[in-house]
């Protein structure tokens, strides 16, 4: 018999799936209820709000290749910039492509679609010659392209403006909304992007491809004589998370209205693998609380807590308290993280039991890993 | 651009083999490393960058920190700012080594090098906080005195000045004095087994912890003595200079057979020189992207490099 299949929580037997169930359903509703708690509490974070849901959604996009199919990619942020730059040419008024400049802008949600399949073939355009090598090696060829991008952005300033940037970029329309300086319609926008990723990403680890590129991270040569095709598994990993990327960046450009090549620098792919190392590579619930996390330390914390140390540089008058930007700590910040989670807990706050089970062979008890391949066999059924 | 001009090409060639010493030096830090434990040291960039400022802190201590007023140059002061660095960068490599990279060495793969990323994000920032955020200048203390134009009294642009006498009679000697180390001394020997056989030089009673420090060391040693000349040869730095330096040096690595500490010599000249031509013909903004694209492309198709690893041969 085939039981339906509900989602991420799915692959959870008795106690932990209803425990999985009710933290989905309090996740939800606390994301649908953020924008009514945050006024009612007066915290004033619904521009920050904005950022940090679209950067979970990069960190889902970036969990696929790096948690699932184990494929180490340091250059995420091309996908960003490419999926930002394209509905910028598509909707922008300073567009280079000519019939866009004079009036005839695309309209936001099909841009979105075009920026999002443009990103997949530039992923797929990216993986497929570089699939042969090994983890490192990867992820420096990655690396690589993800500095390219942005140079050639920055130096090609009669196609992309260089430096300057583009703006006004095309804003999305939808009857009855109105999207512009107020957050909340695109907070709304990007929450309902973040759940349909959620679901997709979730869907995918439990499906054929998703135990694939299990089978592949743990062992290549073994999924490659199982009759999985390794090319063609890594590919559509590689275009997976390149497309959420690019999905992600024409929602950014057109919230933000101007984008420029600064925006997308190596930084900003590690932010985003900061997020789901911290949270717990391959694990959907995980990395989103390491997003909401970093998301917050970055955006509300660093803030905070430099408002209290100026509030003390007043107080005792001490010029380089009441000046001091605690930002400017932020890669310390990340760096010590990385190394501290790469030591004392590498598979991350909230590891999928799959990933405890792999980082810690042998010194733990095996039951979180006969539960999971339980549920794999019963999937198959 | 005209017709091509031989003496502008001689004149790239040079900057080119000029700045190839130094990013060779950094470049031999990576293999060195990845050698022997197979770690992409992505910090060691960074660490460079930290090299040149403890130069510029030094010679400001020392009373050089601007060439104002200077007279003749300061070789006493220069050589005790490049033992400060030499040493400084050396002991960082090791005591990063010892914190972030010794716990993982039986991690994944994966974890070491998203280890190093952390190092190297904790050494920019450290930069940012000891020389601020603006490029710093760098006293320009070496006569200026061109053997070209001076000695042979020819008029042309080709520049072959007292910097880079002073850059390429550093680096070689430090060069050949790695060669020996690595063929001829009890611990080049043991470098030599461990990069071969982790488990079997372990057995063989080689102290492998005390190797792998020992080649952080050497590694972090050459980054300090190319961050004086560095400093010396463009009289510049900043906090954001180890990112890029650190990618031309590993590129220079992975072009010469990355393990392979020939080829990473070899790779620093070619880099050097590609570079050169690349800001000659090409611009300077296009510089990065020509040394990414070398290094995408060597990585897709011969990630073995020029010289590929020779087994046994790499330390």
């Amino acid at each position: 018999m085939r039981r339906p299949t509900l989602g991420w929580w799915y692959t959870a037997t008795g106690a932990s799936r209803e425990r999985r169930i009710i933290g989905t359903a309090v996740g939800i509703g606390l994301a649908l209820l953020f924008p009514l708690i945050n006024s009612a509490l007066g915290l004033g974070w619904e521009a920050k709000a904005v950022p940090i849901a679209l950067f979970i959604i990069l960190a889902l996009g970036l969990n696929v290749v790096v948690g699932f199919a184990g494929l180490l990619d340091l250059g995420y942020a091309a996908f960003f910039a490419i999926g930002a730059y394209t509905i910028a040419f598509l909707t922008s008024a300073q567009s280079p492509i000519p019939w866009v400049a004079e009036g005839n802008q695309v309209n936001f949600f099909i841009a979105m679609l075009i920026s999002t399949a443009v990103a997949a073939v530039f992923g797929v355009l990216l993986g497929a010659p570089t699939l042969r090598l090994r983890g490192d090696y990867l992820a420096i060829v990655t690396l690589g392209f993800g500095e390219i991008v942005p140079l050639v952005i920055r130096n090609t300033p009669e196609v992309t403006r260089g430096t300057q940037g583009m703006n006004p970029i095309g804003l999305p329309q939808l009857p009855g909304v109105s999207f512009g300086a107020d957050p909340i319609p695109w907070y709304y926008l990007i929450v309902a992007v973040l759940l349909l990723s959620v679901v997709m990403t979730s869907r995918l680890r439990t499906s054929r491809i998703g135990r694939a590129w299990a089978a592949m991270r743990e062992d290549e040569v073994a999924a490659a004589s199982m009759g999985i095709n390794l090319v063609t598994t890594k590919l559509f990993a590689f275009s997976l998370g390149a497309s959420l990327s690019g999905f992600a960046g024409s929602i950014w450009a057109s919230y933000l209205q101007v984008i420029a090549p600064e925006q997308f620098d190596f930084s900003v792919s590690i932010f985003v693998l900061c997020m789901i190392i911290l949270g717990g590579l391959g694990n959907i619930g995980g990395v989103i609380a390491g997003g909401l996390l970093l998301g917050g330390v970055d955006r509300i914390l660093f803030e905070w807590v430099s408002g209290i140390i100026h509030g003390i540089g007043e107080a005792i008058n001490n010029q380089d308290l009441q000046f001091m930007d605690v930002s400017r700590s932020r890669l310390l910040f990340f760096g010590v993280a990385l190394v501290a989670m790469m030591i004392l807990r590498p598979e991350g706050l909230f590891p999928s039991a799959r990933v405890r089970a792999e980082l810690h062979a042998g010194d733990e008890s095996e039951g979180a890993v006969e539960q999971e391949r339980a549920v794999v066999v019963d999937v198959e059924r | 651009m005209g017709g091509w001009q031989i003496d502008l090409f001689l004149a790239a060639v040079m900057i080119g083999i000029t700045n190839g010493a130094f990013i060779a030096l950094i470049a031999l830090g990576y293999t060195l490393v990845y050698g022997i434990i197979e770690l992409i040291n992505f910090a060691h960039g960074d660490l460079f960058m930290l090299g040149t400022f403890v130069c510029l802190s030094s010679l400001t201590l020392l009373g050089f920190g601007t060439e104002v007023g200077v007279i003749g140059t300061p070789w006493l002061a220069l050589f005790l700012a490049m033992v400060a660095a030499m040493i400084f960068c050396g002991l960082l490599n090791v005591l990063a080594e010892r914190i972030a990279y010794r716990p993982l060495r039986r991690a994944p793969r994966l974890a070491p090098l998203i280890s190093a990323i952390g190092v190297s994000f904790i050494f920019v920032n450290i930069g940012l906080f000891w020389q601020g955020p603006t490029p710093r200048r760098f006293p320009d203390l070496l006569p200026q005195y061109d053997f070209v134009s001076q000695l042979l009294g020819l008029e042309s642009l080709i520049r072959f000045t007292f910097k880079d006498l002073f850059v390429l009679s550093l680096a070689i000697p430090l060069m050949l004095g790695l060669a020996w180390v690595i063929r001829s001394t009890r611990m080049g020997k043991a470098m030599r087994a461990v990069a071969q056989d982790t488990e079997m030089s372990l057995q063989m009673g080689i102290d492998v912890d005390r190797v792998i420090a020992f080649t952080f060391l050497i590694g972090g040693v050459l980054a300090g003595a190319a961050a004086l000349m560095y400093g010396l040869y463009n009289n510049n730095t900043s906090f954001t200079l180890g990112f890029t330096a650190g990618l031309k040096a590993f590129t220079a690595a992975v072009l010469g057979g990355i393990g392979n500490v020939t080829g990473a010599a070899l790779g620093g000249f070619v880099l050097g020189l590609l570079s050169a031509l690349t800001v000659t013909y090409f611009g300077g903004q296009w510089e990065n992207v020509g040394v990414f694209s070398l290094l995408v492309i060597i990585l897709v198709f011969k990630p073995t490099g020029l010289l590929g690893q020779q087994v046994g041969e790499k330390a």
